[in-house]
């Protein structure tokens, strides 16, 4: 029944030890989380701030443990698969924006986007490379550095490199957190417009209203559980 | 993924971003220091050896109190080394109504394979040299021969059964090792003359000798099968046992040279080191990147691993380049002074440089690229996990493991290597602790000062552990430099003082009692200072511990010719300067001593003789049996007479005893040596100052050669210092930006950063002063065995030039972010 849906979770709860010496007993970041996720649709993941949008998102990714529950990729069980097992199916069938971008400032715009592709032995990874970074707007801007480009350009190789391996399942935290309304509005432009194209699942945490209200689904997230979901 | 190939293009995209260069560049200084002094030494040790071989006349020599077997020469044949074979023995020599005894040499066409015979044609005229021997017919004598016999070149001399014509004189025998004491003047003769003297027959004492040269590779392989066939009577002498004093000088170089480039392969470590664990705690984002993009942990390392052994060739390739392009410098430098041709490089530097850079390079680079694999991938989320962690002892363990290895490798000798070692680590626990300590007790100083100095010290008290590594960087550093300016000097000065210029050259042997008196007054009537004379007793060692000795007793060669041959005993009542007691008592003086032996430390170790034992000598017919009451050390380079074996004054009173003196003969005085001898006609009179001035130049030339490698130790110093600033750029890079964009102004930011940097300088020189002066101080007493002097200066130019030093150059090094904006700084540190 898993196989249905890109994405399952199943009572997923992430807790981390106190840091308060006497108090022993853990901290809840996230409770019982359950949901499924159909192939190619688009979920907003919104809350407060704190309430666990980006641990759930880091969890979706196979980025950290869970201390209880399941998670489903296309019907592999997350948390079944070793350490290395799981980076493999990240470079697989995974993407992922950040807030901060996450650049690597020694290689060019190019060669940021061709990592993941390097990585999975693709051959074509330069032509790859550059024509989604032709299809994001950066055609001219390929042996620029991290540092010569704008917040916005950042944010569009960013999404590059996240695309470049078509993935299935296209994870973004906050993506226009550190943009102004303006470039926020055309890097979601452009997340939406590679959805269409590519058919990937997009799952975005965001606090704006607006993006929450151009997905199909939203998952709201209140002090690490799960309120409602439409 | 293919991943040579992604970390051949990571190394390039590395080095264009800059973050390699300071790694890459340390480790080419590394290997360039290490293969240059490697073909420099190599090419010196070489001619040294070359110029060793010299005083063999040979490269190998067999000798024998038999004829030489016809095997051997015939193996000498096959491994196609130049061979000639020698004859000495003693005879009496007639002319006309004079005869005298000499000590003749027989030696066949290509004699002397190495080095050269010096002749003249007239008493006292200027030598040459040749490389040859006699015509068939003709003889070179000795001068004193002449004298003796009172003839002229051109004359004619009886040697057994054939007339001769003496030829030239003979000045210098490259090879007449144990000549010291040669009691007749020496004849040299042609081989094709011996049947036709009749001299050698049965029962004989004739002293036959093979000498072979060749390549090192061809004499090694000789030796080798030679050595398994030796016959009783037989024995190989190479160039290591050629000559005492000279053994004793080329070990010294070989030491001296060697710690100089041990120096400059653990500061290249150090330099390593530090440049390799900033280039991992930069790459720790990427590894969390390439973890989220799909990379597995054995990806990771094999990518990073691959990455440093591609640099680590390109280091080695470019430093092997580099070094041998200095060495070439150096010995361009030093041609003049090199009159033999230097042999050319052999290919071990290279395999050592290589060797080198590998180790030091995957010792200090792995086990924090180790580190990477283990990078969470949550580090793209949450920055503060997955840190560097402080290097532990363990994590630095291979390179300290792989360090220990070079420094056994370099220092080419056990002894000195462990004990290198051992101070080693007692040096860097004693320097560890006391930067602790200083570090610690620094917070205690920040009342009162500035702002400025005190924001500085409170950083340099809290990045504590941080602050001790970047005190002993350059605490390293700047004990280099201190070696290599202050104390350098003061120890090859030391050293070349042990041979200072008036250094006995000659020795006059022979001398009876009742002349000596005479002999005196004919030095103090030359205005020359009247030298001081030994007795001297030949005796034969019978027993030890009233057990009959004999040469089968022993395995090693050398042991079983000491106790073969006749000693000199001589008797004396105080402790000679150039001699130490090692074991033992000296006798009290007195009016009657008892009789009891002072034996010398080498070859009391060589017999197995110890303090309290007896030991039996035959002198003369009769037995001297007494306890050894001590054991000394005898610095032979001196070139005072020495003795093995001595008694109390008295005892020997009995027995006949002849006199010998060393004493120092300025070249303008020459003359007078025919003076004395017609005065005295039984002296005989032994030049050493042809081997003297041999051995000064060698001492010269290892000088040269110590400093110019001890500018490549200079080089690797400054990369340490340079590494260590690298070191804590970036950290000082966002903490300044982050400043500065809380209100703190330029100046206040600059002085902050000043007084951090000249507080580590002044602690890290405090550092160097006592690690330097712990070194020299060893060098000078164990390696050099030179009186050492302590010198204040250094704790003040350690204090001082530290701090202004580090503090300049700290200055200098973070000037540049200080003009950037701070914006612009936290933007590009936040990336
Ligand atoms: N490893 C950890 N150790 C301790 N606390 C953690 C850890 N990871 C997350 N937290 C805490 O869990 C809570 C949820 O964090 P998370 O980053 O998921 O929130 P968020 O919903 O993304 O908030 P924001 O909208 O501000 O980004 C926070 O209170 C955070 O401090
Ligand atoms: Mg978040």
């Amino acid at each position: 029944m898993t196989d249905s849906f890109v994405l399952s979770i199943e009572k997923l709860c992430k807790q981390v030890p106190s840091t308060d010496a006497d108090d022993a007993t853990p901290l809840t970041i996230l409770q019982d989380i359950s949901c499924n996720i159909r192939r190619s649709d688009t979920v907003a993941i919104i809350g407060p701030s704190g309430s666990g949008k980006s641990t759930l998102l880091g969890l979706m990714a196979g980025l950290d443990n869970a201390s209880s529950g399941k998670i489903w990729i296309e019907g592999v069980d997350l948390f079944a698969l070793s350490e290395d097992e799981r980076a493999r199916l990240r470079g697989a069938k995974l993407g992922f924006v950040f807030q901060s971008f996450q650049l690597l400032p020694n290689l060019t715009a190019l060669e940021n986007v061709m990592l993941p592709l390097e990585i999975g032995g693709r051959k074509d990874a330069q032509e790859v490379a550059a024509s989604v970074l032709a299809r994001v707007g950066l055609q001219k801007r390929l042996r620029h550095y991290p540092r010569q480009l704008s917040g916005g350009e950042q944010q569009r190789v960013a999404i590059a490199r996240a695309f470049a391996p078509s993935p299935s399942l296209l994870l973004a935290d906050e993506p226009t957190g550190n943009l102004d309304q303006h470039t926020g509005e055309n890097v979601i432009e452009l997340l939406f417009e590679l959805h269409r194209e590519q058919g990937a699942t997009l799952i975005l945490v965001t606090h704006d209203d607006n993006l929450a209200q151009r997905c199909q689904r939203r998952l709201e997230l209140i002090n690490g559980m799960l309120q409602s979901t439409g | 993924m293919n991943h040579l190939y992604f970390s051949l293009r990571m190394l390039r995209r590395d080095i264009r971003a800059g973050e390699l260069r300071v790694l890459l560049m340390a480790l080419v200084v590394a290997v360039a220091s290490v293969t240059s002094v490697g073909f420099f030494t190599d090419r010196i040790q070489q001619a040294l050896r070359l110029q060793a071989n010299e005083l063999l006349a040979a490269d190998l020599v067999v000798t024998a109190d038999h004829p030489i077997p016809e095997g051997y020469l015939a193996q000498a044949r096959r491994a196609k080394l130049q061979s000639v074979m020698l004859f000495q023995f003693r005879t009496m020599v007639f002319a006309g109504n004079h005869n005298s005894l000499a000590e003749i040499k027989v030696a066949g066409n290509g004699y002397p394979l190495r080095g050269k015979v010096k002749i003249t044609d007239a008493p006292l005229m200027l030598d040459r040299e040749v490389q040859a021997v006699p015509a068939p017919g003709t003889l070179w004598v000795e001068e004193d021969l002449l004298r003796r016999l009172e003839l002229n070149v051109g004359a004619t001399l009886e040697v057994g059964a054939r007339r001769f014509v003496i030829a030239h004189i003979i000045t210098y025998e490259p090879d007449r090792s144990g000549g010291f004491f040669s009691i007749a003047p020496r004849i040299l003769m042609h081989s094709d003359d011996l049947p036709g003297t009749g001299l050698i027959q049965e029962g004989s004492r004739v002293h036959y000798q093979l000498l072979v040269a060749g390549t090192p590779e061809q004499v090694r392989r000789f030796q080798d099968v030679i050595g398994t066939k030796l016959q009783r009577g037989e024995r190989i002498i190479d160039v290591t046992d050629s000559r005492q004093e000279v053994k004793e000088a080329l070990n010294r170089s070989n030491q001296f040279l060697g710690l100089a480039a041990l120096v400059s392969v653990m500061l290249a470590g150090v330099a390593v080191a530090m440049a390799s664990r900033r280039h991992v705690s930069r790459h720790l984002d990427n590894c969390a990147i390439m973890r989220c993009v799909g990379a597995r942990q054995a990806d990771i390392t094999r990518v990073y691993t691959y990455e440093m052994l591609w640099l680590g060739l390109i280091a080695v390739l470019t430093g092997c380049v580099v070094g041998y392009l200095a060495h070439a410098v150096l010995i361009e430098l030093l041609a003049v002074l090199f009159v033999t041709k230097l042999p050319a490089a052999t290919l071990w530097p290279v395999v050592y440089g290589l060797f080198t850079g590998m180790v030091s390079l995957l010792g200090f680079a792995v086990p924090p690229l180790l580190h990477l694999q283990n990078v969470p991938t949550l580090r793209v989320l949450r920055r503060e996990l997955g840190m560097l962690r402080a290097p532990t002892l363990s994590v630095y363990g291979i390179a300290i493991v792989c360090m220990v290895l070079l420094l056994l490798v370099q220092a080419r000798d056990l002894r000195l290597g462990l004990f290198v070692l051992g101070g080693l680590v007692a040096t860097i626990a004693l320097l560890v602790g006391m930067a602790l300590l200083m570090v610690r007790l620094l917070r205690n100083f920040t009342n009162g000062a500035g702002a400025a100095w005190r924001f500085g010290v409170a950083n340099v008290a809290r990045r504590a552990r941080g602050s001790v590594i970047q005190v002993l960087a350059f605490g390293v550093g700047i004990m280099a430099l201190m070696l290599l300016t202050l104390v350098r000097s003061e120890l090859l000065v030391g050293w070349q003082q042990r041979l200072p210029p008036d250094t006995p050259n000659r020795f006059i042997i022979n001398m009876q009692k009742d002349q000596l008196a005479g002999m005196q007054q004919f030095f103090s009537r030359q205005n020359l200072a009247v030298p001081q004379t030994y007795p001297m007793v030949r005796g034969r060692l019978t027993a030890i511990n009233d057990q009959a000795v004999s040469a089968d007793n022993y395995e090693d060669a050398r042991t079983k010719r000491l106790v073969e041959r006749e000693f000199n005993l001589s008797w004396a009542e105080d402790l000679q300067a150039d001699n130490k007691l090692v074991a033992g008592k000296w006798w009290h003086k007195s009016a009657r001593y008892d009789a009891q032996f002072s034996i010398e430390e080498d070859i009391a170790g060589h017999m197995g003789v110890k303090v309290g034992d007896t030991l039996t000598y035959d002198i003369a017919g009769e037995t001297l049996r007494a306890h050894v009451t001590s054991v000394r050390k005898v610095q032979w380079d001196s070139f005072k007479a020495n003795f093995f074996v001595l008694v109390p004054p008295g005892i020997l009173d009995a027995y006949p005893a002849s006199y010998i003196t060393s004493f120092y003969l300025p070249d303008v005085n020459l003359p007078m040596l025919a003076q004395l001898v017609r005065q005295f006609p039984n002296f005989t009179v032994v030049d050493i100052s042809a081997i003297m001035d041999k051995i000064r130049m060698i001492v010269q030339r290892v000088t040269d050669a110590v400093e110019y490698v001890f500018l490549f130790t200079l080089a690797a110093g400054v990369m340490v210092l340079y590494a260590a600033i690298q070191a804590s750029h970036d950290e000082r890079v966002k903490e300044s930006a982050i400043i500065r964009t809380l209100g703190a102004g330029r100046r206040q930011l600059i002085s902050g950063l000043v007084a951090e940097f000249f507080l580590i300088g002044m602690l890290a020189g405090v550092i160097a002063a006592l690690a330097a002066s712990l070194i020299s101080f060893v060098v000078a007493d164990r390696v050099l065995q030179i009186p050492f002097t302590f010198n204040p200066w250094i704790w003040l130019w350690g204090l001082l030039g530290g701090g202004v030093g580090v503090g300049l150059a700290g200055f200098l090094g973070t000037r540049g972010i200080l003009n950037r904006p701070p914006l612009q700084t936290l933007r590009k540190a936040e990336m």
